[in-house]
Order: C-alpha cells, then structure tokens, then sequence
C-alpha cells in the first residue's frame, strides 16, 4: 500500500467513524461506508487539506471511493 | 458567560441592533468581530467593544462584495480564530410601491439583505463543520412574515432569509451547527426613525406592547439562540415584536 493510500484510508475511517477493515479499496463511501453527502464534501476538504491541493466539484463528484481518491491525488501530484 | 472561547462575527454592527447584538455577545465572553461600511465606523465599533471590556474589534467590509467577504474572514481567522457563531445583520431599506419600484431598489435589496448570508454562511461553515459546532443567526423581519405595503423587495428578501435558514438547518444539522432567524417587529432605530410619526402611531395600534421595541431586545434573543442552552433549537424563526405578529 502507499503513503498516499495509506493516508487516505486514515482520513476516511477518521471522517466517517467507520473500522480500518471496512475500508478497502473498493468500498463506496456512499453505499457500503454510509456516508451521506455532506459527509463526502467534509471528506473532500479533508483530503484537500491533507494532501494541499484544492479538488474541482466536479472531480470531487467522481471521487466515491478509497481507490478513486489515490487516483485523483496521483494524478495531480505527479 | 456562556459564550466564553467563542468567536462572533456581527455583520453591521455599527448602531441599532447589530451594536446591540455585538456588545451582548461580547458580555457573555464571546469574542466580537463587528463589521462597518465604512473606516469610521469600524473605529465607533473598536472604541464601544473597548468601552465595555470587550475582546474584539471593528473591520470594513462591503457585504455585497464576495472578494472582500473571502479576505475578511481570512484576516479574522488568522488574527481571532475561525468564527463559531455568524450574525448576519447587516440590511437596508430601499421602500417603494412595486409599480414606481426601479430594477436597482429591488437588487439593492438583494444584493445587500440575501445574498451576502448564502455568502459568509457558506465561508464560515467549514470551520464550524469542523468543529462540530456552530450558530448561525440572520435578522430577518416581521415584514418578511406578515408583508408589508412598499416593501416587497424587502419582504422579500427578508422571506427569503428564513427559507435559507430552514434549509440549511436540515444539511448541517447532524454537525451540532444550528440556523436560526429571529425576526424584528418595529424597533427603535436609525431603520424606523426615519417613519412619517403618522405611520408610527398607525403601526403601534397594531401592536398589543403598544410601544417600539428597543434593540437590546433582539440582541437577548439573538445571544439566546448563540448559547449552547439553545442547541436543540434550528431552522426556527423567533419573532420579536411586542405581539405584533404571532405565528
């Protein structure tokens, strides 16, 4: 796993209260975390914060789970 | 002092209510931030907080304009914190019957009384969801209740006030962040001074207090719905107005 994947699991079981195992790579935040939306845009700011970069709403809308949200960071890192 | 640790930001904050509303919090401990149009009345703002022992101070800020409402709560946030409890009081009146009523009285109202709460409700919402907790409070009117001859761009907007506030209360709601509005009758001030006396002795007869209300009655209210003992109570509007509507 990476850093940045690593990370990312820390800051989605932190925003949504749920357990590390639940968080795979494919859970959706929405459906399998049960995060409501206002709990995907504070989840957005987090990783906004945390990785210093400003994410468009219309990224943001595509980024509903753990693995879209490392692609997102990678690509606008690398 | 429920309000101990708290940052407040009061926008027009300069005399009648918003002066009321900012020394209130200010004697419950909150910290106070008022906004002014103009440097001269920021200082008028510094020197009563100063007066009463109060942490804070005054700053410039045209609510109708977004860039400076971004940079506003920047400054105050890197000098005081991060607002917890958002006043949104600033307001103006631009009166006229609707048929001689210009396109530029209707988007005064507008500009000045709706828009900037969408504008500094939103900058200040992340901290608050942040933190978990947070109050916003919008002076609305009775008007925007009850309507008002001459002043539907201000009924309106002031209507307008209160669906925001409901709506937001539903979304944040789970965050312990509270919206409320309490919504003024006829209150002693620069707003209503300027009346014809015939149209006050007019209005009082339809108030069962008989009298105006003074502004430190809307800032009770208004610090009431800013204390933690007021959690529980969101998207509701507090009418204030000696009887003069009772919803």
């Amino acid at each position: 796993m990476s850093d940045i994947e690593a990370r990312v699991r820390e800051i989605v079981v932190e925003q949504l209260g749920v357990n590390a195992d639940e968080v795979t790579a494919d859970a959706s935040f929405i459906d399998d975390l049960g995060a409501d939306s206002l709990d995907t845009v504070e989840l957005v700011m987090a990783l906004e914060e945390a990785f210093e970069c400003e994410i468009p709403d219309e990224e943001a809308e595509k980024i509903t789970t753990v693995k879209e949200a490392v692609a997102y960071i990678n690509s606008v890192q690398s | 002092m429920t309000l101990q640790g708290k940052i407040a930001l009061v926008t027009g904050a300069t005399r009648g209510i918003g002066k009321a509303i900012a020394l209130s919090l200010g004697e419950q401990g909150a910290t106070v931030i008022g906004t002014a149009t103009s440097e001269g009345g920021a200082n008028t703002i510094s020197e009563f907080l100063q007066a009463a022992g109060i942490t804070g101070k005054g700053v410039v800020l045209n609510v109708t304009d977004a860039e400076a409402i971004e940079s506003v709560v920047s400054a105050i946030e890197a000098e005081f914190g991060a607002p917890d409890i958002l006043v949104n009081n600033a307001g103006i009146t631009r009166d006229n019957l609707l048929m001689r009523m210009k396109d530029e009285e209707w988007d005064d109202i507008v500009n000045t009384n709706l828009t900037p709460i969408y504008r500094l409700s939103k900058r200040c919402l992340r901290a608050m969801t942040k933190a978990r907790w947070g109050r916003i409070i919008s002076i609305t009117s009775v008007v925007g209740v009850m309507g008002n001859a001459g002043q539907t761009n201000y009924a309106a907007a002031k209507a307008g006030v209160i669906g925001f506030s409901k709506s937001l209360a539903r979304e944040v709601g789970a965050r312990g962040i509270t919206v409320n509005a309490v919504a003024p009758g006829f209150i002693d001030t620069d707003m209503t001074s300027g009346l014809p006396e015939a149209h006050k002795t007019a209005l009082l007869e339809q108030v069962p207090a008989k009298r105006l209300g003074e502004p430190e009655e809307i800032a009770a209210a208004v610090t009431f719905l800013a204390s933690p003992a007021a959690g529980y109570i969101t998207g509701e509007t507090l009418n204030v107005n000696g009887g003069m509507y009772m919803s």
